[in-house]
């Protein structure tokens, strides 16, 4: 197209077939394909016994019982901070990976890239390879065309089918659920999850593929924040291979021209025009380049990882700065700092939670009640929460300032029962004799503490306080 | 860098013309598939305006081939929450009013339901906190002093016919008033008054009362104020000043007070009498309603006895 031509306002989609490589960052992506696929669809599985009144499943995301599982770890509604520490240092060490080394999340652990790598695979089973499927494409619908094509949609559909259903299984005890989908007894709620993953996956994987790196995702922007001349990514060593062209035409460079790189290419571009947005640094090109070099006997590399620093080096005959050197930098370093930080904060944390945990809020309305014997009393509301695998008494005390007595709300005693794994709501009064000191003075500190009243010997010791103001009558 | 760059973007598809600072944009073409996803968009919006309400209409709206209507949602949901509301409102009703603390199930509906209707109902006048408004004469509801007593039945009792209303003819103290005993007070409240008293007779039964409640008295007006008490006061409030709760009489020797214990409001209190009036929330006059039914006003009944008062 010239430019003298008024250029179409909109392009079709140019599709891509990409061929097949064979090489060590090929092998690499195969096995963290295999890692994370496996992971993602064999999680829900794996069990994990927590007593009786639990539920077995290691990973659980029980929505309804506002309960987070985690293997041994247990997280309530109140301990969100975890997911949102655990959100952070992701969200950080995307920064990191993408400052030291470049869009390695696109190009191997993004679930988009993962799943169209399934999906293609797929296709060049059924289909054939670049050439074969370019020429069914080309082909008109025939018997061959239409076959093909369904069968590998089918597939497509039930890999979707198994993404959208081993998405549910995070959310509910994934064997009953497995049969109530099976007996069509699940929950609504599953079948459209699975169904709108099904379709995004199929869609996605299948279809949009690149679109969706290019077009769709924020990250490719964000990261052009992120990357610097000292971020390892992929690059084409022009230096060395320009100009392209035939072996035999001496003053050419390396680069034979031979597209390679471009026909493995999963987003369809060259590498060798530089960096471009559209490229996920996957590492396909890498392999296939160095295939050819070995090919026609010369070195390996044409195509590479290095950092735009060793771009000068490398035509000043120098050898590269070594990969430490680029990523141990001020940025990297400060990265893993706040990661290790949150990570290190949240761990402590982690190991720092009692098992009964309570909640204190004071009724400020009013602040305290007269009685008739002119005692001041105050009432606070508890929110007791038994994290035990067992039910549990608790027993109420205080310490402060000035003498003051406790007493529950509809029990005469001073101890409640919590139920295992639940949650209690208790008011709790706390009176000064008229003339003390409590209830006399303006406000006064006040520590209540809440402790298991009986139990096994281990946790018998086990107790917590919360500090909190007596409110005297103050004229 | 050189320039390994076959075809420079810029020659196929040029610039849209604008440069900042040297920085040029490619007039890249648009993906066909986005225009596409708008007129999808556009298709969408369509169908929207034809199944759902859209169009404004001088009153209300179109109301789409769905008939969709969130209002009408709501009223779907309430009766669908009523409904599976109806067994524990059943069971809260047909329980032994002193039984019910003991269900935990039932406590526990009656503690939720008892809190909304209390802030729906109740706390214009008891406050939302249930404290009450000293000045107004609104009892406190947290305290453990009642003048119709505070175990769960009075509370029943003092919650369904309300107290001194002209509607419902179970009310308590209908026609028992603290009168108005100065010479110079007038109305419906001086007429209940048996005697007449002067300030200065006024003053000293002040002082009686300050005294026996354990405040600041002066000893010689507190001892001329015993007589007053003996001959106008004890018949409702007792002999030793405690109160009657037959006759809703308060307490006048303990630290709780409906209106105030200071000399001043004492005096106003004795001279022109008080007599505060709690509506019937569970009588209905013929052909109608009351304004809370049975199970309401047993769950709120519950939330009172609850609150840290209770008998």
């Amino acid at each position: 197209m010239s430019t003298t031509e008024e250029p179409s306002l909109y392009a079709a989609r140019e599709p891509i077939f990409p061929r097949r490589v064979k090489g060590k960052f090929r092998t690499l992506k195969w096995w963290l394909m295999a890692v994370m696929l496996g992971i993602y669809y064999l999680t829900p599985l794996i069990r994990w016994d927590r007593g009786p009144q639990m539920p077995d499943q290691a990973v659980l995301l029980d929505i309804s019982s506002r309960r987070f599982f985690f293997f041994m770890i247990e997280i309530w509604p109140h301990e969100f901070y975890f997911v949102a520490g655990l959100l952070i240092m992701a969200g950080l060490g995307l920064f990191l990976f993408t400052s030291a080394a470049g869009r390695v999340w696109c190009g191997y652990a993004c679930p988009q890239t993962v799943w169209t790598d399934l999906y293609i695979l797929v296709e060049r089973w059924i289909e054939g390879d670049r050439n074969a499927r370019i020429r069914l494409h080309r082909q008109p619908w025939n018997w061959e065309k239409l076959i093909k094509n369904g069968i590998k949609w089918s597939i497509w559909l039930l890999i979707g089918l198994a993404t959208g259903g081993a998405w549910v299984f995070y959310f509910t005890d994934a064997p009953t659920l497995f049969w109530n989908l099976i007996h069509g007894t699940a929950h609504p709620a599953a079948y459209i999850t699975m169904a709108i993953l099904t379709f995004t996956t199929f869609f996605f994987g299948g279809f949009a593929r690149e679109q969706i790196c290019i077009y769709a995702c924020p990250w490719p922007r964000i990261q052009a924040a992120m990357m610097d001349e000292d971020t390892i990514t992929i690059g084409y060593r022009d230096w060395r291979g320009e100009p392209r062209g035939k072996q035999s035409v001496a003053g050419n460079g390396d680069c034979i021209d031979c597209m390679a790189c471009v026909n493995v290419c999963p987003m369809g571009i060259d590498i060798r025009n530089g960096q471009q947005l559209a490229c996920i640094t996957c590492g396909l090109c890498i392999d296939a380049c160095d295939d050819i070099m070995d090919k026609i006997g010369k070195p390996r590399g044409l195509i590479g990882y290095l950092a735009l620093t060793d771009e000068p080096l490398e035509r000043a005959g120098k050898a590269d700065l070594s990969i430490w050197r680029h990523i141990l930098r001020p940025r990297t370093i400060l990265y893993t700092v706040m990661w290790a930080g949150i990570g290190i904060g949240l761990i402590v944390a982690l190991f720092l939670r009692a098992n009964l945990d309570v909640s204190i809020s004071p009724v400020r309305n009013p602040p305290f009640v007269v009685l008739s014997d002119g005692s001041i009393r105050n009432a606070f509301d508890m929110r007791l929460r038994n994290k035990h695998g067992e039910d549990r008494w608790f027993t109420f005390s205080a310490t402060s300032g000035g003498d003051v007595t406790l007493a529950l709300e509809g029990t005469e005693e001073l101890r409640v029962l919590v139920k295992a794994n639940e949650t209690r709501e208790q008011k709790l009064f706390v009176t000064a004799k008229a003339g003390t000191v409590a209830a006399s003075a303006h406000h006064l500190p006040l520590r209540l503490w809440i402790s298991d009243a009986e139990g096994t010997e281990s946790s018998k010791a086990e107790r917590v306080y919360k500090d909190t103001v007596f409110n005297g009558k103050d004229d | 860098m050189a320039k390994p760059i076959k075809e420079d973007p810029k020659d196929k598809v040029g610039t849209t013309g604008h440069s900042w600072d040297g920085i040029e944009e490619l007039n890249n073409p648009l993906p066909r598939w986005w225009v596409w996803v708008f007129y999808l968009c556009i298709l969408y919006a369509l169908g929207y305006a034809i199944a759902y309400p859209a169009w404004p209409l001088i009153h209300g709206a179109t109301p789409g081939l769905l008939h969709a209507s969130t209002r009408l949602d709501v009223e779907k949901d309430i009766k669908a929450f009523d409904e599976m509301n109806a067994p524990i409102k059943a069971k809260l009703v047909a329980a032994d009013l002193t039984a019910i603390e003991g269900d935990a199930s039932l406590k526990a509906y009656a503690l939720d339901a008892g809190k909304s209707i209390f802030a729906t109902n109740c706390a214009p006048c008891h406050g939302a906190g249930a404290a009450g408004v000293q000045g107004k004469g609104y009892p406190n509801l947290l305290d453990n002093d009642w003048l119709y007593g505070g175990a769960i039945d009075a509370i029943h009792t003092t919650v369904t016919h309300g107290v001194r209303n002209t509607v419902d003819p179970e009310a308590r103290n209908v026609g028992i008033y603290m009168p108005a005993w100065s010479d110079k007070a007038t109305g419906a409240l001086a007429d209940v008054a048996t005697a007449k008293l002067t300030d200065e007779q006024v003053g000293q039964a002040v002082n009686y009362v300050l005294k026996i409640s354990g405040q600041t008295a002066d000893e010689a007006k507190a001892t001329a104020g015993t007589q007053i008490f003996t001959d106008n006061c004890a018949a409702c409030h007792n002999p030793d000043g405690k109160g009657n709760r037959d006759m809703g009489s308060p307490n006048l020797t303990d630290a709780i007070w409906l209106y105030g214990g200071d000399e001043a409001t004492l005096t106003q209190t004795i001279k022109f009498g008080r007599g505060g009036v709690m509506p019937s929330w569970g009588y209905a006059p013929e052909g109608s309603k009351p304004r809370l039914t049975e199970d309401e006003i047993r769950a709120v009944a519950v939330y009172v006895h609850s609150l840290g008062g209770g008998e």
